[in-house]
């Protein structure tokens, strides 16, 4: 058990490795509850909404998720988030744990001016992410939401083991799967519900632990690792969810010259052939072993079965033959593309 | 509760060692130990004819949550490592005692094993 933003959270139920490999082949339960939510109301949501957030949320329709990312004025992000939207005026966003109180301060104070308010629900819901290729079929035994309907990045109100959840296909591994948000209270009735359920479809209890290799592994990005308050969404490669076209939001003017003009660093994903883990702060070197930037995230891939992990590098070096001293041995980073291995989303 | 066999030699640092007639012995990591790492993907020993000092860094076990220094318990020339941990680390998990150990160790001073601790302080020690 470890404490995660003032949460007692358990890396690790059985193994890492084994929870990770159960979500990749069959599934896992993952208690989420530490995460924040926020209400967004009012007649100015949207409008609001547009000026906080960097993704294009007149996209939205009652029914869809919207991952995004929020930014200071400089471009570097206070966080990333979903945004639910419920109805006209009524929105409901997903945020970090460990971002909560500076989100909501950071929300409220942006609001002014805007016909709408922003309300921290962070301790009225616990969560739950049933996740990998046979979670479906285990979350459908409990609801009569019909989930084949319910599509990636879609979410419907429904009842699961007799709780009301919200029902959200979304996740952070990579695979199929569901995202269930109930009353702080139901919490445990659910787990207990999905866990004894969860026999015939392999079901594993999976921690922190898994969720961080499983994330990587997908090529997702982490607060506080590839996207920080002074890591811009462009520079971490999430330009996909900066729409400069909806016009001007916060930072939209200094990540439109980002964009225009290149960026000074980047993110990189890589492996290395190796099962030494590159963990988060080595150096990274170039061919005459000067530092061009350092490791943010790394982990071992328990599906390709070596180190796996994120650097922020000078943009002008990712041409170059980059490296890694692990306790005298130079390893060769090899840059992918994320996802690491093949993913099967619904 | 880990398992503490009542045959071996353990160090405060949770290495075992097991003493043969000949005056070698096989080290490794406690049960306690590969427990407290978690998954151990890397498992770095050093040269055949190396010489321990005791209390000497040997090498370096690897789990997906650290990396960790692993001590000689007893000074001596190492004779063997263990090829098998290169490709599988995780028979330092699954099987502490027997097909995780690490290093054939001959030892500069036999009686150096006695000083060591007993299974039963060592589960004191872990208690």
């Amino acid at each position: 058990m470890v404490d995660f933003a003032g949460w007692d959270m358990p890396v690790q139920y059985r193994s890492i490795l084994e929870e990770h490999k159960a979500v990749r082949t069959r599934c896992g339960l993952f208690d989420v509850s530490h995460m924040g939510e926020a209400d967004v109301k009012g007649p100015e949501a949207l409008k609001f909404l547009q000026h906080l957030v960097t993704n294009d949320c007149s996209k939205l329709f009652p029914g869809r998720v919207l991952y995004t990312v929020m930014c200071y004025p400089h471009g570097g992000v206070v966080d990333d988030l979903l945004v639910y939207m419920r109805g006209e005026g009524d929105y409901l966003l997903c945020i970090n744990a460990g971002n909560i109180a500076k989100d909501i301060t950071w929300m409220q104070e942006q609001a002014k001016g805007f016909n709408c308010t922003v309300v921290d629900r962070s301790p009225d819901y616990a969560q739950l992410a049933v996740q990998g290729p046979t979670a479906a079929a285990l979350v459908q035994t409990l609801t009569r939401t019909n989930l084949a309907d319910l599509k990636y990045y879609h979410f419907t109100n429904g009842e699961v083991a007799g709780v009301p959840c919200i029902i959200s296909r979304t996740g952070y591994t990579g695979e199929d799967g569901v995202e269930l948000y109930c009353a702080s209270a139901d919490g445990v009735r659910l787990a207990e519900a999905v866990v004894a359920a969860g026999g015939p479809f392999g079901l594993e209890l999976t921690g922190l632990g898994a969720r961080d290799s499983l994330r990587l592994e997908a090529g997702f990005p982490l607060y506080g690792h590839e996207i920080t308050e002074l890591i811009t969404p462009i520079t971490a490669g999430l330009g996909w969810v900066v729409k400069f076209d909806k016009g001007p939001f916060i930072g939209s003017d200094v990540l439109k010259a980002e964009k225009e003009k290149g960026s000074a660093k980047k993110i990189v994903f890589f492996k290395t052939g190796d099962r030494r883990i590159v963990r988060a702060e080595t150096p990274v070197l170039n061919a005459a072993g000067e530092a061009v930037g350092r490791v943010v995230s790394g982990t071992l891939s328990p599906i390709i079965n070596e180190a796996i992990g994120s650097a922020l590098v000078e943009a002008a070096v990712v041409k170059d033959s980059l490296a890694v001293d692990i306790r005298g041995t130079l390893l060769k980073l090899h840059l992918v593309k994320p996802p690491f291995v093949p993913l099967k989303k619904n | 509760m880990s398992n503490i066999p009542a045959d071996l030699k353990y160090a405060k640092s949770h290495e075992w060692l097991k003493m043969a007639a000949d005056g070698t012995a096989l080290v490794g990591i406690t049960d306690y130990a590969q427990n407290s790492l978690g998954d151990i993907t890397f498992v770095q020993v050093p040269k055949v004819g190396t010489a321990l000092r005791a209390g000497e860094t040997f090498g370096v076990v690897e789990s997906v949550k650290a990396a960790s220094d692993v001590y000689a318990p007893v000074a001596g020339t190492v004779l063997e490592v263990n090829k098998a941990l290169d490709a599988n680390p995780e028979k330092v998990n699954q099987s502490p005692y027997e097909e995780g150990w690490m290093l054939k160790l001959k030892l500069t001073n036999p009686a150096d094993a006695f000083a060591l601790l007993g299974a039963e302080d060592y589960g004191k020690l872990t208690a």
